[in-house]
C-alpha cells in the first residue's frame, strides 16, 4: 500500500511569492523572517521525499461558479495549468504547468464516493493560487505529480465543519489503502481568521488575532474535540467575513488525526497570521532534518 | 434580490481585462450595456440559450452604474468578487501600497455585525 509520509496545513498568503521575489534593498521590513520561516517549513516536505503530492484548497471564483457549483470537487487529468490572469495581475503570481496523478484521482474519486461523499470531478481543472501558494512555497520546482482537492468555503450554503473533518479522515484512509508503492504526502491550505471586502481587512494584524491563537492550540495540539466544539458555520463569521477559509484547516486536522503537529510555526504579519503545521504519520519513513530545521518547530 | 446575478456582474467584468477596463471608465454604459446583452448569457453556452428572467433590482443597477461598492456591500453581494475588481479598476490611482484596500474598509467602517447574508 502507498505511504503517507507527511500531512501539512499552512495559510496560502498570494503576496508570498512576489515579497519573496524582491531584492534585499527593496523588501519589506517582515519578508527575512517570512522567507526564513517558508524555508523551514519547506525542509518538513522534502525530509518526507514524497513521490506525490494530494493539493487540498478552495476555488476562488475562477473555474467554480454559482450556476454550477460542487462542495467537495476532485481533479482527474493529466495535467493542470495553473494560476489565473487576476492572479497574475494582483499577486504577481507565475503561470504554471503540474502533473497530474490520474491513477490516484481515480481511486480518490471512486473510494470516496463508495465511502459516502458524492465527489464532484473535473477533467479540465486550472488551478489557482490556494493550491499554487502552497507549491511555490513547499515545493517551488513544482516537480511532483499532484491530486488537486476543492473545497467549497466560499458560496454558501457551505458543508457543515464536521464534514470537512469527516473528508479529511477518509481521505487518509483513502491514500492508506491505496495499492501502490508510492509515498504521498496531503498538503491543504486555508486561513485563520480572515476579512477581504469589509471594515476589518487588511489591518495591521488579522482582524482576530485572540481567534488565531486558538486556532494555532487547536491545530499544534491535534484537538478534533475542541475545534468541533467551537467551530460552527455560523460562530465563522465573527472572526472575519471569510474565515470560512479555516475549514480547510480542520479537514487537514481530520487528516492528521488526534496527534500533535511535529512542526508548528506561525507569524503574525499585516492583515493575517500566517501558520504552518506538519505531521508525520509515519516518522519511521523519514530522512534525518537538514540543518535548515530550526527549534522554531518540533520537527 | 438578484444578488446572483450582481456577483455574475463582478465575476465576468473581474476576469476580462477589457471589461474592466471598460467599467471603470463608463460605469453606467457598461451595467447597461451587461444588463441587455450578457446577463442571461450562461457561460459556456450560445446565445440561442440566453436565461430569460434576470434584471437587476434598481437599487442594484445603480449602485454598479455609480461604483458604489458601500452599497454592494449592504446588498450582500459577495465581498470577495467586489473587491478583487475594485482592486483591479483602482489600486493604481493610490501612491501608497495597500492604500486603495484601505480606503475601502473606510469606506465600510460604519458596517456592523452581522454582515448583511451573501448567500445566494
Amino acid at each position: 500500500m502507498a505511504d503517507l509520509v507527511a500531512v501539512l496545513a499552512t495559510t496560502h498568503h498570494p503576496f508570498y511569492y512576489r515579497t519573496s521575489q524582491l531584492p534585499p534593498d527593496q523588501a519589506p521590513p517582515f519578508a527575512a523572517e517570512w522567507i526564513s520561516k517558508i524555508a523551514t517549513y519547506r525542509e518538513t516536505l522534502t525530509r518526507a521525499r514524497p513521490d506525490v503530492l494530494v493539493m487540498v484548497g478552495s476555488d476562488h471564483f475562477h473555474q467554480l461558479w454559482l450556476d454550477n457549483m460542487p462542495q467537495f470537487l476532485v481533479g482527474k487529468a493529466p495535467l493542470y495549468d495553473a494560476n489565473w490572469e487576476n492572479e497574475v495581475r494582483e499577486f504577481g503570481m507565475p503561470k504554471l504547468l503540474l502533473r497530474g496523478d490520474e491513477e490516484l484521482s481515480a481511486y480518490m474519486l471512486r473510494q470516496g464516493l463508495d465511502k459516502g461523499f458524492d465527489l464532484a470531478f473535473s477533467n479540465e481543472l486550472r488551478i489557482d493560487h490556494s493550491i499554487t501558494c502552497p507549491i511555490l512555497t513547499v515545493r517551488p520546482d513544482a516537480d511532483l505529480p499532484i491530486v488537486p482537492i476543492y473545497t467549497n468555503i466560499f458560496a454558501p450554503p457551505l458543508p457543515q465543519p464536521e464534514r470537512f473533518v469527516q473528508l479529511g479522515r477518509t481521505i487518509r484512509e483513502i491514500i492508506e489503502s491505496w495499492p501502490s508503492h508510492l509515498r504521498v504526502a496531503v498538503i491543504g491550505s486555508g486561513h485563520l481568521s480572515l476579512e477581504l471586502g469589509g471594515p476589518r481587512q487588511f489591518g495591521p494584524t488579522g482582524p482576530d488575532p485572540e481567534f488565531d491563537a486558538r486556532a494555532v492550540e487547536w491545530i499544534s495540539n491535534g484537538d478534533i474535540d475542541g475545534v468541533l466544539k467551537n467551530v460552527t458555520l455560523d460562530s465563522l463569521h465573527a472572526p472575519g467575513n471569510a474565515t470560512h477559509g479555516f475549514m480547510d484547516f480542520m479537514l487537514m486536522m481530520g487528516v492528521a488525526g488526534y496527534q500533535k503537529a511535529d512542526h508548528a510555526d506561525s507569524l503574525s504579519l499585516f492583515h493575517t497570521m500566517e501558520a504552518y503545521f506538519t505531521w508525520y504519520p509515519n516518522p519511521h519513513l523519514l530522512d534525518a532534518p537538514s540543518s535548515l530545521t530550526t527549534p522554531g518547530g518540533r520537527a | 434580490m438578484s444578488k446572483y446575478l450582481v456577483n455574475k456582474f463582478l465575476y465576468t467584468i473581474d476576469r476580462d481585462h477589457e471589461l474592466t477596463e471598460r467599467y471603470r471608465d463608463d460605469p453606467a454604459g457598461t451595467v447597461t450595456w451587461w444588463e441587455q446583452e450578457m446577463a442571461g448569457r450562461i457561460l459556456n453556452c450560445i446565445t440561442a440559450e440566453t436565461t430569460t428572467w434576470l434584471s437587476f433590482t434598481d437599487a442594484e443597477r445603480t449602485a454598479l452604474a455609480t461604483h458604489d461598492h458601500v452599497a454592494l456591500f449592504e446588498l450582500g453581494a459577495h465581498p470577495f468578487l467586489a473587491l478583487t475588481l475594485w482592486i483591479a479598476m483602482f489600486e493604481r490611482d493610490f501612491t501608497e501600497p495597500l492604500g486603495m484596500q484601505l480606503d475601502y474598509a473606510e469606506k465600510l467602517a460604519h458596517v456592523r455585525m452581522p454582515y448583511p447574508d451573501i448567500s445566494t
